[in-house]
């Protein structure tokens, strides 16, 4: 990253890395972009909803088959829609995108490891109500 | 008509509040008359509210948690002298209206104090010292300011209209519940938070966006200041915490207003789940506070001891995994909740990690202390102060993080005293130190030295006498939050403790009289070069106070301390660099976009709160007008001529060439 920085330095003395270049921009295929995220997003959609209810495949692959197309759906969304690519400039939104599913993660993997642990110092509910008694 | 308001919601019967309020009010009414009869308002109108420059927006952040000080600081007041006499009796505050003073502290001193005083000054410094006119979204950080102060008015509305909440700065459900908080104190608590919540938030992403993306040229990470990065941390916090508190109080929210059962006792409710939630913001939030002061003691400290800041590298390590390990140590403000051991255990060893990149800090900062000349000016004075103060603090936080001595402190003031030992011996000490250092970039005349340092002492020692007690206290039994108590052998500590509050009164009364006296004698103060400490950062490479446009032309950096290397070479050279090419310069247009918001937003929280559902909608409508119409302008830009450009930057340029010629009158 911080060689395609240096480079840019040179041609635009007074720009700031990170600075959006107006010739960068193109109109037409940015919204050819949006147009394929589009239509690939609602096709994952559509074909959730309908193996969600068919017949036609072996019935306990329906689940697996669902979290597959959220994922690829998720994907499509980055890809086409947030724009996280591999390319040098996009260093920043790939950390940033890390630092918050690890932060989901975490809250999501660490609340469900406290509740599940939530009574373990409780006494059983039936000890409870003999001593009430 | 007006929902649960009526003549009933004033606390007639309570005259504390009442005559506090009538004094606060008849000091705001003079106050802007005295304004408005100078023909001020048109000038405050343009050049303040309306401002979308990241200067004046931090200016007034840190204005709005000095004021707010105030009031969190006389609950305090009260707290002490109320536990000072209510030994074997009732003392002169009645148990609801304690329960509500003891919560508003909280809330204010974190939300309103605390906050706004490290985001200000995050907002003022930051882009100077990258080297940039502006933050990325000037006016968002408007909006975000003004959103913050709507929460901070209505908390303190509830002084007058209805009641504050009495549950303790966190709502703990079932208390927080509308079985047994019926009253709209709670909705005063959730509403100024979701409120102030989203102007923390918008200012979070405005500064993470203004720290990756917008430099001068050749300000790459590696050679920010350490105040960026410990901005960079705080707000990346902000972004990934502030959400969780605003979607917890939701959904407390939800139980009050529509029935929910997310933590009630019955219908599938669990208490439990708020506080995992509650707290699942509130550790990181203790980062988002004192991460900034770490990163106003490492500018102050390196300033001050005439060298580069020692392990440059390792204090941004440090930032980095302090900013991700505050995400793993939430439990342990609720050991005691039940969880089994292996829980307890993962999260008590975790808290006790992140002691170490604490640790290297302090480290850090005492070898860029080492070897150094040090000079003892107020900043360095609250920054050693800190040192101090905060490594017991941090102590007495890693005993707590131990299961087994929590389940005995628990809720003690032990548990207080350490808390107020970290967070007014590290986030309030720092931005202290801030104040005192960055006040004359700011206003362009310097603070007097000699009160700033009576306060000093006044603080540290009233510090000391206030909260010491209370450790012992807690090792006593005294639990937390109480109205009166018969123990016999708590009543000498506790009056200990109100000589320490009285003693930090004075601090406080010497830190207005040094503003007071500061202003007075600003000529005297006066701050000609724009660089009154000898300092190391880009800051100081500015005017003082700076323009709006910060810098006449980017400057080039070339390294670590890129204000320190210009400084050294026009030294050696005995003159300033070439007079460089100055052209026009597009700056944000001011825009009254945030004022406008909040001023529906107050409405809106207002109406929320008292169920007046017309006005709820009205006010939505109208910030949602304000809205469209800020996205619909013509115009988002002012230009400023070149030549005016010059004429700043030449006044500065031969300030600093006088004073290069005569280098013992510069410092």
């Amino acid at each position: 990253m911080s060689h395609s920085e240096h480079e840019r330095d040179k041609n635009y003395p007074d720009i700031a890395p990170g600075y959006e270049r107006p010739e960068g921009h193109d109109a037409e295929e940015g919204i050819g972009t949006y147009l394929t995220g589009l239509g690939l997003a609602t096709l994952l959609t559509a074909v959730s909803f309908f193996i969600a209810r068919t017949t036609l495949v072996w019935q306990p692959s329906i689940p697996v088959a669902l979290a597959v197309l959220a994922i690829a759906q998720m994907g499509v969304h980055l890809v086409f829609f947030l724009q996280i690519t591999t390319g040098p400039d996009n260093v920043n939104n790939v950390m940033a995108l890390f630092f918050g599913v690890l932060i989901v993660l975490l809250l999501l993997g660490g609340s469900l490891f406290i509740m599940a642990h939530l009574n373990q110092n409780m006494m059983p509910m039936d000890q409870i109500m003999q001593m009430q008694r | 008509m007006l929902g649960k308001l009526s003549w009933a919601a004033v606390p007639f019967d309570q005259p504390i509040p009442l005559i506090a309020a009538a004094l606060v009010g008849m000091v705001i009414i003079a106050v802007l008359a005295w304004v408005a009869l100078k023909g001020w308002l048109p000038y405050l109108w343009r050049e303040w509210i309306t401002s979308v420059d990241h200067k004046r927006i931090g200016i007034m952040y840190t204005l709005l948690a000095m004021v707010m000080l105030l009031r969190g600081f006389s609950d305090a007041i009260m707290m002490r002298s109320q536990q000072a006499v209510a030994f074997q009796s009732s003392g002169y505050l009645p148990p609801e209206h304690y329960n509500q003073i003891f919560s508003a502290h909280g809330t204010l001193m974190i939300f309103f104090v605390a906050m706004p005083f490290v985001i200000g000054l995050m907002n003022f410094v930051v882009p100077l010292q990258l080297g940039v006119r502006d933050v990325a979204f000037p006016t968002l950080n408007s909006v975000g300011f003004w959103l913050t102060a709507t929460g901070a008015l209505l908390v303190n509305i509830s002084l007058v209209v209805g009641e504050f909440a009495r549950t303790g700065w966190l709502p703990y459900p079932p208390l927080s519940e509308l079985t047994y908080s019926p009253g709209v104190g709670v909705d005063y608590y959730l509403w100024a938070l979701e409120i102030s919540g989203v102007g923390t938030l918008l200012s979070g992403v405005n500064l993470v966006t203004t720290v990756l993306k917008l430099h001068a040229p050749g300000m790459t990470y590696m050679r920010m200041p350490m105040f960026c990065w410990t901005t960079l941390a705080a707000n990346l916090l902000i972004v990934a915490a502030f959400p969780v508190l605003t979607a917890t109080l939701a959904m407390l929210l939800l139980d009050r207003y529509l029935g929910f059962h997310f933590f009630t006792n019955e219908a599938g409710g669990n208490v439990m789940m708020f506080m995992n939630l509650i707290w699942a913001w509130g550790h990181p939030e203790v980062y988002i506070l004192i991460l900034p002061a770490f990163g106003i003691f490492s500018e102050v400290i390196s300033t001050f001891s005439r060298k580069p800041l020692f392990g440059y590298r390792s204090m941004v390590a440090a930032t980095m995994v302090i900013c991700i390990l505050s995400f793993t140590v939430w439990l342990h403000h609720f050991f005691t909740m039940g969880a089994g051991a292996d829980v307890n255990a993962i999260f008590g060893i975790a808290s006790m990690i992140i002691a170490v990149p604490t640790g290297v800090k302090v480290f850090n900062w005492l070898f860029t202390m080492y070897g150094g000349r040090v000079v003892y000016s107020t900043s360095i004075l609250w920054s050693i102060g800190f040192m101090v103060t905060f490594v017991i603090g941090g102590m007495t936080g890693v005993l707590l993080a131990v299961p087994p001595a929590d389940f005995v402190l628990h809720n003690s003031l032990f548990l207080v005293a350490h808390f107020h030992n970290v967070i007014i011996g590290g986030v309030l000490f720092g931005a202290f130190a801030g104040y005192n250092y960055w006040f004359p970039k700011a206003f362009g005349f310097r603070l007097h030295e000699g009160l700033g340092k009576a306060s000093f002492w006044c603080w540290i020692l009233g510090f000391y006498l206030a909260f010491m007690p209370l450790y012992v206290l807690g090792l006593m039994g005294m639990t937390r939050r109480m109205q009166h108590y018969d123990v016999a052998a708590w009543r000498p500590w506790l009056l200990v403790a109100a000589v320490g509050a009285a003693v930090i009164l004075v601090g406080i009364i010497l830190q207005i009289a040094q503003l007071a006296v500061s202003i007075r004698r600003r000529e005297a103060l006066r701050d000609v070069t724009g660089d009154p400490w000898d300092g190391r950062s880009l800051e100081w490479a500015t005017p003082s106070p700076p323009p709006a446009f910060n810098f006449a032309v980017l400057p080039r950096v070339e390294g670590e301390e890129a204000y320190w290397r210009i400084k050294q070479r026009a030294r050696q050279q005995a003159r300033l660099g070439e007079e460089p090419g100055y052209t026009e310069i597009e700056m944000p247009r001011n825009s009254p976009t945030g004022f406008i918001c909040a001023f529906f937003a107050t409405f809106m929280g207002f109406a929320l709160i008292w169920h007046i559902w017309w006005m709820v909608a009205l006010a939505a409508l109208g910030a949602y007008a304000t809205f469209v119409v800020f996205a619909w302008r013509d115009r988002d830009e002012d230009i400023i001529p070149a030549e005016v450009v010059a004429r700043i930057d030449r006044a500065n340029r031969s300030a600093r060439s006088t004073a290069l010629a005569q280098p013992e009158a510069a410092s």
